[in-house]
C-alpha cells in the first residue's frame, strides 16, 4: 500500500491482493486484541464492559494453582528445550554431514514424529509409560509415577525432530568448502565445528530451540495424557478451565501467555539479527 | 566429501577406506543419542499401540494382553465411526483448501513487497504463528459467544444474536485461524526464493499475466503448496483442542473420539486401533501427496 513505484498505476489485481492481505491481518489480530481488551475488564461477566482494571491479573497471581502450573511449565520447557536442541542438532549433523549404514532408517525415525498427529503421540506415550511402569514394578516392587518427569520425556520426544529439520535446513544452505578450508588449515574436526560450523548454523540452532520451546509451552494433548494427578502445565490447566466456560480470569492468564510469546519472538528476532549479521559481513 | 578425496593423489585406497570408516563411525556416534531416544520414546511406544490394538477387553473394561483378535478393527466399520471419520475428513480438507486459497495471494503480496515492508509484514505473521495455540482458539470462544462482541454488534445493528459457537462452523473457523500461519510461511518461503526473472521472461515471450502465473509462478511455488498443505492437513485431521473448545456434543471429530476411548470409555484396544488407522491413512496420504506433487513439478 505504502510503497508504489509511482510511475505505474496500481492494477486491479494489485488492489485485490492488498485488500486480501489487510483482511487477513485483521483476521489474525482482531481476536487477539479483543481478548487482551477484555482481560482488563472489571466485570465478572466477560461480555459486558464496565471499566478498566487489573483485578483479574491480581486474581491470577493469587491463584496458587496457576502459579504452580506456571512453574511446572517453565521447568518442563527448559529441560525439553535444552535436551531436544542438543539431540536434534546432533541428529541434523549426522544426517547432513556424514554417511553411515542404517542412515535411511535413522532418517525415517527422525522424520516420522513430525507427521504423527498429537493425539496418536499422546496415546502411544500413555500406553508406553503405563506398560513400562508395570514392568518396572514387577521387577523391583517400586515404580516411578506420572508427573513432571514423564511430561519432560514426552516433550523431548516430539521436539527432537522439529529441531533436526530446522538445523538441517540451515546446514543444507551452508557451503561445505568452508569446513574443508578449516580442515586444510589443520583444524581438527572439533575445532572446525566449534569455530566454523557452529557459528554459521547458530541461527538455525536458535530457531530450532525457539520452536522446541514453543512446542513445549503450547502442548495440551500429550501433556494431559502423561501428566498424572500430581503435575499440570499452564496450558493443560487453562484448557480444563476453558472447557468449563469463559471467565475473565482465563482472559488475564491468556493475555499473559500472549505477552510471553511476543517477548520470545522479539528476543529471537534480535538474536537472529546479531548472529546472521556477523558471518555475512565477514564474507 | 568423496570428490574432494579424489583430488588428493598421494592417498592410498587403504588409507581412504580407513578414513571413510572413521568418518562413518563419527556419524554413528552423532546419531546414536537421538536414535536411542527416539527408539525408546517413539518406536517402542508405536509398537505398543500396535500390540494393544489386537488386545482384548475384560468385562470391567481392563485391557488384557491375551486372546488376540481383530475385534477392535471390526468396530471401525460401525456407522458412527464412519460418520465421525467423514466429518473429520471434510473439515480437514475444507480447512486446508480455505487456508490455501487465503494464504496464496497473501504470501504472494508479502513476497512482492520491498525488503523493508516485507520484513515488517513477515514479523506480523510470525506473532500469531508463535502465539499460544490454545489461547488463540480460546479467543474465538470469547468472540463467538452468545453475549460476545460479534453477537452484540449484530444485535446493535438490529440483527439476530449469533449462535455459531458449538457448531461445525465454529470448529472450521477455529481450525482455519489456528493453522493459517502454517500455510502462509512455507508459501512465503517458496515465493520469496523464486527467481522472478523467469516470470519476466514469460511476459517477454508474450504470455499474459494469467498464463505466466499458471506456467511459471504456480509450478515454482509448488513445494510451498505441498509443505503448507501437509502442515495444515495432518494436525487438523487429528485435531482435539479446537473441537473441544469450539465444538459441541454433535461435532465429535477423530481426535476427541480417540481421546474419549482412553479417558472416558476406557476402551484401549479400540482407541489403539483407531490411532493406528488414522496414522496409517495419514502416512499414506503424505507419501502419495509428495509423490504426485513431485511428479507434476
Amino acid at each position: 500500500m505504502s510503497i508504489s513505484t509511482g510511475v505505474r498505476p496500481k492494477s486491479p489485481i494489485e488492489r485485490l491482493l492488498a485488500a486480501n492481505s489487510w483482511l487477513v491481518f485483521l483476521f489474525f489480530y482482531a481476536p487477539i486484541l479483543v481478548l487482551i481488551g477484555f482481560s482488563f475488564n472489571d466485570n465478572n461477566n466477560v461480555g459486558i464492559w464496565t471499566e478498566p482494571s487489573l483485578r483479574w491479573y491480581g486474581a491470577m497471581l493469587d491463584n496458587s494453582d496457576v502459579v504452580r502450573a506456571i512453574r511446572t511449565s517453565l521447568i518442563v520447557a527448559a529441560v525439553s528445550t535444552v535436551v531436544s536442541t542438543v539431540l536434534g542438532t546432533m541428529a541434523a549433523l549426522a544426517l547432513e554431514r556424514f554417511r553411515f549404514r542404517g542412515q535411511r532408517v535413522y532418517d525415517g525415525l527422525v522424520y516420522l514424529p513430525i507427521i504423527i498427529p498429537d493425539v496418536t503421540m499422546a496415546v502411544m506415550l500413555l500406553l508406553f509409560f503405563a506398560q513400562g511402569f508395570r514392568i518396572i514394578d514387577s521387577l523391583i516392587g517400586w515404580s516411578p509415577s506420572f508427573g513432571i518427569g514423564t511430561i519432560s520425556l514426552s516433550h523431548i520426544a516430539f521436539s527432537i525432530s522439529f529441531v533436526a529439520v530446522v538445523v538441517r535446513a540451515r546446514l543444507g544452505q551452508l557451503d561445505p568448502s568452508l569446513e574443508e578450508a578449516a580442515a586444510d588449515l589443520y583444524a581438527t574436526r572439533w575445532q572446525a565445528f566449534r569455530r566454523v560450523t557452529l557459528p554459521l548454523i547458530l541461527p538455525g540452532v536458535l530457531g530450532g530451540a525457539l520452536l522446541a520451546l514453543t512446542l513445549s509451552l503450547d502442548d495440551v494433548v500429550v501433556t494431559s495424557f502423561v501428566a498424572g494427578p500430581g503435575a499440570t502445565t499452564l496450558p493443560v490447566y487453562v484448557f480444563g478451565l476453558v472447557r468449563r466456560g469463559v471467565t475473565p480470569l482465563i482472559n488475564a492468564v491468556s493475555t499473559a501467555m500472549l505477552v510471553a510469546s511476543m517477548i520470545l519472538v522479539g528476543v529471537s528476532l534480535v538474536f537472529q539479527r546479531t548472529s546472521t549479521a556477523s558471518p555475512e559481513t565477514e564474507s | 566429501m568423496a570428490d574432494v578425496m579424489t583430488d588428493v593423489e598421494a592417498v592410498t585406497p587403504e588409507l581412504e577406506a580407513a578414513a571413510e570408516r572413521a568418518e562413518s563411525r563419527r556419524g554413528v556416534l552423532l546419531a546414536l543419542p537421538s536414535g536411542f531416544y527416539l527408539v525408546l520414546f517413539f518406536a517402542i511406544p508405536l509398537v505398543i499401540v500396535l500390540v494393544y490394538s489386537f488386545a482384548s477387553r475384560s468385562s470391567t473394561g481392563l485391557t488384557q494382553l491375551r486372546d488376540w483378535s481383530l475385534d477392535a478393527y471390526q468396530r471401525l466399520w460401525d456407522p458412527l465411526v464412519g460418520e465421525i471419520a467423514l466429518r473429520s475428513l471434510i473439515l480437514a480438507v475444507a480447512t486446508t483448501a480455505i487456508c490455501l486459497a487465503v494464504s496464496y495471494p497473501f504470501a504472494y503480496y508479502i513476497a512482492t513487497r520491498g525488503p523493508t515492508m516485507r520484513n515488517v509484514l513477515l514479523v506480523l505473521v510470525m506473532i500469531p504463528f508463535w502465539s499460544n495455540f490454545l489461547v488463540r482458539t480460546y479467543a474465538w470462544r470469547v468472540l463467538l459467544g452468545s453475549d460476545g462482541p460479534i453477537s452484540q454488534i449484530s444485535q446493535a445493528l438490529g440483527g439476530e444474536p449469533i449462535r455459531v459457537l458449538f457448531t461445525n462452523t465454529a470448529v472450521l473457523i477455529g481450525l482455519v485461524y489456528g493453522y493459517l500461519p502454517f500455510m502462509v510461511l512455507p508459501l512465503y518461503a517458496a515465493l520469496e526464493r523464486m527467481d522472478w526473472r523467469l516470470v519476466e521472461a514469460a511476459r517477454d515471450l508474450y504470455a499474459d499475466g494469467w498464463t505466466a502465473f499458471r506456467k511459471v509462478t504456480w509450478p515454482l511455488s509448488r513445494p510451498g503448496v505441498i509443505a503448507g498443505s501437509i502442515l495444515v492437513f495432518i494436525p487438523t485431521l487429528g485435531a482435539y483442542v479446537t473441537p473441544a473448545i469450539l465444538g459441541g456434543a454433535r461435532t465429535t471429530l477423530l481426535g476427541d473420539y480417540i481421546v474419549s476411548q482412553f479417558l472416558a470409555a476406557r476402551n484401549q484396544p479400540f482407541g489403539s486401533a483407531l490411532s493406528v488407522t488414522v496414522m496409517t491413512v495419514m502416512l499414506g496420504a503424505t507419501i502419495l501427496y509428495f509423490r504426485t506433487g513431485a511428479r507434476s513439478l
